[in-house]
């Protein structure tokens, strides 16, 4: 080899051995470094007194992390199967050829456009009783009115889902969108002709169809759940009380506020294998269709 | 099974107008084609049999009946789609048995209608299979099945063996007309081959544009086209046209080629007029060429350059020229041609066609 042919060679490597080495000691290395911490006694400072499983024993003796898990059963429960049903139905309507089409798929694309932050604050404003709904409603004359579920403990998880079905929904009608143009539209003279009336045509037909598009869907929305943490933050702050904790939110006090690093190592690891048992099978499945085509 | 009518049936989208006047009408148990180049409305035509499509005139009759109002699975129809547009997330079975399943038919008569088609098509071990599973012939296969299931009046076929092999498509060409023979049924297929066509076809109807340019047997069609379009359109290579006047001769009106100094008598299939003067086009088939013999032969003679040579097998496509004009000619294997060679070949007019050179329509 020319020493031309050798650098050309070695190039790729080169170029790309900055961002690797940022990746194996950012990412990797501080995963690794978290779950080496969720197996010591460490309170405000980071030691290394190793204490087993003391702290994932500790973590779930917490009423609030119990609390935080249960959130995150319902809160992502429905934010993945309202999201998902929503934005199917919406994709379904703007595939009916109508008028405007671009119009409607842009403005029901724009909440992703937001961050989740600004997303928390206007659902603050408008589910706040004394600025937003209820307020409005009552100035309308409807003095009864009550509309108080941010403030009540029981219901303000499901402003969480309302606020974050509002934000994806489009994102998940646009990856509908997308499936549902890819279907043969022969497909659907087909069905015609074989006398199916339109909901059988849907039920029997398309959405078998999409069911690729159905677990993109769910994998994004399902790792979107876990990890959402900036759009409580904005909307609720965790509260009223601990009553909208998810595992995010309790992860940052218990690390950054509480003292408790181990405890917030143990939990931060919990996150990381519960999503890794989401994303890893559908990963393996993703690249063994690649390989295969 | 039924008849067909086809009535003044016209199709516009605003001022375009797609199909113009199409009148069409087959008997039971006929076989027709709708052949003609890419948009010229033959598809749309189709739909509009299935109901798919709406006319903007004009009135369908399936067994006399008119069904311009109904909807597609009224009018005792069944298609199969050139994508063949399987249902991916059904098994064979149930994309078979899907249109029987939507008209309530109890689960034990599906099952053996099902599996009545499935043995007829042998496609009974693919039953279980998904749409996905299956190669390009079996596809073609379950899509007809569908159709047959059903038991219409009428089968409609949209283009159905052109996403196929060659091989395949020959093959599969001689099982649909087995089909056609076995359950008398009446089809319509849609088809941009001209030899499908010919080969499938009890009816042709050629179309360009539009407008229904012919509509008669195959051996109408090839033997007596109606104008120079389908003159060239069916057959391959096409028919060679080659310009004329007509001039008088001591029998009656005889061609002058031009560009040629050679006389022929009227073809005898020309029954009009011809007044001396006019411009005409000759249509000559290239199998009505062969070479002539030493001796005067009873036919005309022209005397060609040798051009090119085209093997195909059973036949020799043979390009010659006359001057600037290029005439095909087909001749058995075999036939003592060299290219760059002066021949005398004999034209047989017993069924030579003369066209109108302005308008193009036949004399």
């Amino acid at each position: 080899m020319t020493p031309s042919k050798r650098l050309q060679a070695a190039l790729p490597a080169f170029v790309l051995s900055p961002s690797l080495a940022a990746i194996a000691i950012c990412v990797y290395g501080f995963i690794a470094y978290t779950a080496l911490l969720s197996f010591t006694g460490s309170k405000m400072f980071a030691r290394f007194d190793f204490v087993g499983l003391r702290q994932y024993e500790r973590l779930f003796d917490n009423p609030r992390w119990i609390t935080a898990v249960e959130n995150m059963a319902i809160f992502g429960g429905l934010y993945v199967v309202v999201a998902t049903c929503l934005g199917l139905y919406i994709a379904i309507l703007i595939d009916q050829k109508i008028r405007l089409e671009g119009v409607f798929r842009a403005i029901f694309l724009y909440p992703m456009a937001l961050s989740f932050v600004v997303t928390g604050v206007i659902w603050q404003w408008l589910l706040n009783p004394g600025l937003g709904l209820e307020h409005m409603v009552r100035s309308l004359g409807w003095q009864s009115f009550t509309f108080q579920w941010l403030v009540d403990p029981d219901w303000a998880i499901y402003t969480i889902v309302i606020a974050g079905v509002w934000q994806v929904a489009g994102f998940v009608m646009a990856l509908f969108l997308a499936g549902l143009r890819g279907v043969d539209t022969e497909i659907l003279r087909a069905a015609r002709i074989d006398g199916a009336p339109i909901h059988k045509v849907y039920t029997r037909i398309v959405i078998p169809a999409l069911r690729p598009v159905f677990l993109t869907a769910f994998v994004i929305e399902a790792h979107l759940a876990i990890k959402s943490y900036d759009l409580v933050v904005a909307l609720t702050k965790g509260g009223p009380g601990v009553s909208t904790e998810l595992p995010s939110t309790f992860m940052y006090s218990m690390t950054f506020t509480r003292n408790e690093l181990g405890v917030g190592a143990a939990s931060a690891t919990v996150m990381l294998t519960s999503l890794a048992a989401i994303i890893v099978p559908y990963l393996y499945a993703e690249l063994r269709d690649d390989r295969r085509a | 099974m039924a008849n067909l009518g086809i009535n003044h049936v016209t199709k516009s989208f605003g001022s375009l107008a797609v199909l113009k006047d199409i009148k069409i009408s087959i008997e039971d148990g006929e076989f027709l084609v709708l052949v003609g180049p890419s948009g010229c409305g033959k598809s749309t035509l189709l739909s509009i049999i299935a109901g798919l499509e709406e006319h903007t005139s004009g009135t369908i009759t399936i067994d006399g009946r008119p069904v311009d109002d109904l909807e597609p699975k009224e009018r005792d129809i069944a298609m199969v789609f050139q994508s063949y547009a399987l249902y991916p997330a059904m098994t064979v079975e149930q994309n078979i048995g899907f249109s029987l399943e939507m008209s309530k038919m109890p689960k034990a008569e599906r099952v053996e209608r099902v599996s009545k088609v499935a043995d007829l098509l042998q496609i009974s071990h693919l039953l279980k299979r998904r749409p996905g599973q299956l190669s390009g012939g079996q596809r073609q296969r379950v899509a007809m099945g569908r159709a047959l299931v059903r038991e219409p009046k009428i089968f409609l076929f949209d283009e159905p063996l052109s996403n196929l092999d060659a091989k395949l498509r020959v093959e599969m060409r001689t099982e649909i007309k087995r089909l056609h023979q076995r359950l008398g049924a009446t089809i319509v297929y849609v088809t941009h081959d001209q030899i499908e066509a010919m080969t499938m076809a009890t009816r042709i109807a050629v179309m360009k544009d539009g407008v229904l340019q012919q509509f008669g047997t195959p051996e109408d069609i090839y033997d007596r086209p109606a104008n120079v379009f389908v003159a060239t359109f069916m057959g391959s290579p096409p028919m060679n046209l080659l310009p004329a006047t007509v001039v008088d001769g001591a029998s009656g009106p005889r061609l002058s080629l031009k560009g040629a100094d050679v006389t022929l008598p009227l073809p005898s299939s020309v029954t009009a007029r011809l007044e001396p003067g006019s411009d005409v086009l000759l249509g000559l088939r290239p199998e009505w060429l062969s070479l002539a013999a030493e001796e005067v032969s009873a036919n005309p003679m022209l005397t060609l350059h040798v051009d090119v040579i085209e093997p195909t097998g059973p036949d020799v496509f043979v390009a010659l020229r006359a001057g600037e004009r290029e005439i095909m000619a087909r001749l058995p294997t075999g036939t003592p041609i060299r290219s760059g060679e002066k021949r005398a070949f004999a034209l047989d007019l017993s069924k030579a066609v003369v066209f109108d050179a302005g308008t193009g329509i036949a004399h």
